[in-house]
């Protein structure tokens, strides 16, 4: 056989697998798509799925099922995406901890820079500092004074390792030199449970799973994560202001598809996320749950790409100055 | 607003004809889905949550209440009939309901089982109705001390679960428990008993395990031997419970409703002890503990009643403090938010005509299933009269296909054939699987609790007994093992308990 002939087979063989391909993105979507949430069903990153995948559905016209695949500070979920169809037809909704858990676990079933198509970024979620409505310290200053003072005496919720309640309780105690005791829960929806009992003292969380409990006064904020203020607890001060210099916690939402997804189906449901987000009901939603959805051009593979870069570099310094690790 | 008011507003939203229609969609597809194997209410209301965005709020959650409560009315049918329970609650009422069916009763069982689950149903919802904001408040105060003890006394009370001996019973709890330890470490994320195989990382499937000892080994033992194959429906002559069973049952129903009312409240796992605790009690109780396990009425239903009032009890933690119970309250909370309400304690005073609508139509909805389910009675019994070559397939079939949709995991097939072998061998050895399920069920839970409570209080055990409500529980659970080891009781034990061969 000569050289030619054997181009031209190749070329044959690649030119129908595209035209196969391209005809897969054509019709696309044509069957329901199941966008899985790493995490339990009724916390913050399954909430705001929810909403998000009833508004896509609406723009695809195929329904959008969330799956929950909890374990594992959401690297289970993540591992099952990567090694899912890359047909578009699975797709992963994950939030920091993708770029954390490269720190914190030795073995990693998938590479997040190498494993995932990104399709872009979702919301920036503000955390708030809350604890059961009788703990002592009134306001901001008495905390960070309560916690220097009493160290493990306090027990501090959170959703497990790598969890972004954890994550904010590494910073806290790193930026205030000091250890609480950490109770760990299977998400913070039974976390909130015990702080809601006054089981443990405290908590910081996103204000998708706070808000309602702070308006009903049925626990104590003290401060919120972000550098600035936030529109739906504007009475809450920034950790800043309470003299955690730069403290800056926000918990951005990513969506992505397994890597070698055919670039046309990316770029599909980049649409249907942007219709998504632009979405009245959604974007009303959201600020009910103290968060909005991010502008349009974050929300796109290459916005995503670069904060989830960023992000595993600076993970990686703060978690091993900590010296945690989850295994 | 006082409570006549607030009911009134309520039932002028239930029984608006659109919600009554969806009312009745929700517990038809959940007595559907309740009556497949393996396909669970989970499954389909996350299934559903796209479309009720389209229904009003209050239409939407009337639907998927309706779905949650259905199923757990559904879930009882293959249970009884083929010894195929979908979940951990169904799993209790197979132990005698499907003895009943083999005896020529299934009728009767599946009659208990509706009228059981209609009144602890309709007692349970007044209970939220009244009681709903304090009844939450007090569930709070079981932290995770209070549930170790809590899981404690029931898995010792739970040796009741057995007719053969104590010590086979307790082997298989412990069995059950180190079953339930498969999986990733909660807290450390450490790999246990997965053989490096990443689909076992999630912990083995409930519906799998119990798919596998329950429904298929008997299938197995069916097999064994052509001659001594039953068929049930031979012996059908009456479908309606008599008298006498009446009698025998009223009093069950009432236990069970009342305990299932009051675990159901429990955000962190009291309804799935609800029916286990239920038939532990009723053995406990009856004058003819020898019958239970072979066919006992009130093995039906004590636990069916305490399944059903713990199924309403459970939107208590939601609709009042916006704290979900369990996975399927959690997708409701996702439901409220999709519709623009965020669960919590301001959804009773902001929402009143949502939350008394949800509450009154959970009165209808019970109605609307048993005018649904006594007329399917005689259907389903004449389903036993399928010649065994055709009935056993699909029976495999359909579990094999509902028991992999749940996660789309191979394993989770693989893991019906490994308990069908495993529950064969343990029917062979006289051991039974529920003492097993139980343990398996409540394993991972009463390690979660006991760990946690350790680190809340830095290692001291001693926070156990210094609590007022654990140090109650663990007396009550002494109480249960002094009684199960009194000699005297023991050799009264021997004498009724120890099987025929």
């Amino acid at each position: 056989m000569n050289t030619f002939v054997r181009t031209f087979a190749a070329a044959l063989v690649a030119a129908s697998a595209l035209s196969g391909i391209s005809a897969m993105a054509q019709d696309y979507p044509n069957q329901p798509i199941t966008i899985v949430v790493p995490f339990s069903a009724g916390g913050p990153t399954d909430t705001v799925t929810r909403l998000v995948a009833a508004a896509m559905s609406e723009d695809l016209g195929q329904q959008v099922v969330v799956q929950n695949v909890g374990g594992a500070g959401g690297t289970l979920g993540a591992g099952q995406v990567a090694a899912a169809n890359a047909d578009g037809y699975t797709l992963l909704l994950h939030h920091i901890g993708m770029s954390t858990a490269p720190a914190l676990y030795a073995s990693l079933p998938f590479d997040p820079m190498t494993d995932f198509a990104p399709i872009g970024l979702v919301t920036e979620v503000p955390m708030t500092v809350v604890a059961r409505r009788d703990f002592e310290p009134a306001t901001l200053e008495d905390l960070i004074a309560h916690i220097k003072e009493n160290g493990e005496n306090i027990t501090y919720a959170n959703a497990g390792i790598g969890a972004a309640s954890q994550l904010c309780g590494l910073l806290i105690m790193d930026a205030l030199d000091t250890k609480m005791t950490e109770v760990p829960y299977q998400g913070t929806g039974p976390a909130m449970t015990d702080l809601l009992g006054g089981q443990i003292d405290m908590m910081c969380d996103q204000t998708t799973n706070t808000t309602s409990q702070i308006q009903a006064g049925e626990i104590k904020a003290y401060a919120v994560t972000t550098p600035e203020r936030i529109a739906v607890l504007p009475d809450l001060p920034t950790l800043a202001e309470g003299g955690l210099d730069n403290f800056n916690l926000a918990i951005w939402h990513g969506l992505y598809a397994p890597a070698g997804t055919d670039p046309a189906i990316v770029a599909r449901l980049q649409t249907a996320l942007q219709a998504a987000l632009a979405n009245e009901t959604v974007g009303n939603s959201f600020a009910e749950l103290g968060t909005y959805p991010v502008p349009a051009d974050q929300a796109t593979p290459e916005a995503l790409a670069e904060t989830l870069e960023g992000q595993i570099a600076l993970w990686k310094e703060v978690i091993s100055a900590a010296g945690v690790s989850a295994q | 607003m006082d409570l006549v008011s607030s009911l009134a507003l309520g039932f002028s939203v239930a029984l608006d004809p659109v919600n009554i229609l969806y009312c009745f969609i929700g517990v038809l597809l959940g007595t559907l889905v309740g009556v497949l194997p393996g396909i669970g209410p989970t499954a389909t209301i996350a299934m559903l949550l796209p479309i009720t965005f389209t229904l009003g709020p209050a239409t939407a959650l009337i639907m998927l209440a309706g779905i949650y409560y259905g199923a757990q009315y559904g879930g009882s049918t293959t249970a009884i009939l083929i010894n195929l329970p979908g979940e951990s609650s169904s799993a209790v009422t197979a132990i005698d309901g499907y003895q009943m069916a083999r005896q020529g009763r299934a009728g009767q069982a599946l009659a208990t089982a509706a009228i059981g689950s209609f009144f602890a149903g309709s007692v349970a919802t007044l209970l939220l109705a009244f009681f709903a904001p304090p009844l939450a408040r007090a569930a709070l105060n079981f932290g995770a001390p209070e549930y170790f003890s809590l899981i404690v006394l029931g898995l010792l009370v739970s040796i009741a679960l057995a007719h053969g001996s104590i010590l086979k019973a307790l082997a298989m709890i412990v069995l059950g428990l180190l079953l339930g330890m498969v999986g990733q470490d909660i807290y450390t994320g450490t790999p246990r008993f997965t053989f490096g195989v990443r689909e076992l990382f999630g912990g083995l499937n409930f519906v799998a395990v119990a798919v596998g000892v329950f429904g298929i080994a008997e299938i197995l033992r069916n097999l064994e031997n052509e001659t001594e194959r039953e068929v049930g429906v031979k012996k059908v002559t009456n479908l309606w419970l008599t008298r006498e069973d009446f009698g025998r049952i009223w009093a069950p129903i009432l236990r069970g409703t009342g305990l299932g009312s009051v675990l159901g409240i429990l955000p962190g796992g009291g309804h799935i002890l609800s029916s286990f605790a239920s038939y532990s009690a009723e053995k406990r109780l009856s004058k003819n503990p020898q019958e239970f396990g072979k066919g006992a009425i009130e093995g039906v239903a004590g636990p069916e009643s305490a399944n059903n009032a713990a199924a309403q009890t459970s939107f208590i933690p939601l609709m009042t403090l916006g704290i979900p119970a369990h996975p399927v309250m959690a997708l409701m909370v996702g439901a409220f938010i999709l519709q623009g309400i965020t669960p919590g304690p301001n959804v009773i005073n902001e929402q009143p005509a949502l939350f008394w609508g949800i509450i009154a139509s959970m009165w209808i909805g019970n109605l609307l299933l048993i005018i649904l389910n006594l007329p399917l009675i005689g259907l389903w019994v004449k389903m036993l009269s399928i010649p065994y070559r055709v009935l056993f397939p699909a029976i495999v079939l359909f579990a094999c296909i509902g028991t992999y949709s749940i996660n789309q995991n191979i394993y989770d097939v693989y893991a019906i054939a490994f308990f069908a072998m495993v529950g064969y061998l343990l029917i062979r050895f006289g051991c039974e699987p529920a003492p097993l399920l139980l343990g398996f069920v409540l394993g991972p839970l009463l390690e979660e609790h006991l760990r946690r409570a350790m680190i809340i209080s830095r290692g001291d055990p001693m926070i156990f007994v210094t609590r007022p409500i654990s140090a109650t529980l663990l007396l009550l659970a002494l109480a249960a093992v002094l009684v199960a080891v009194l000699p005297a009781i023991r050799r009264k034990r021997q004498e009724v308990f120890v099987e025929d061969d």
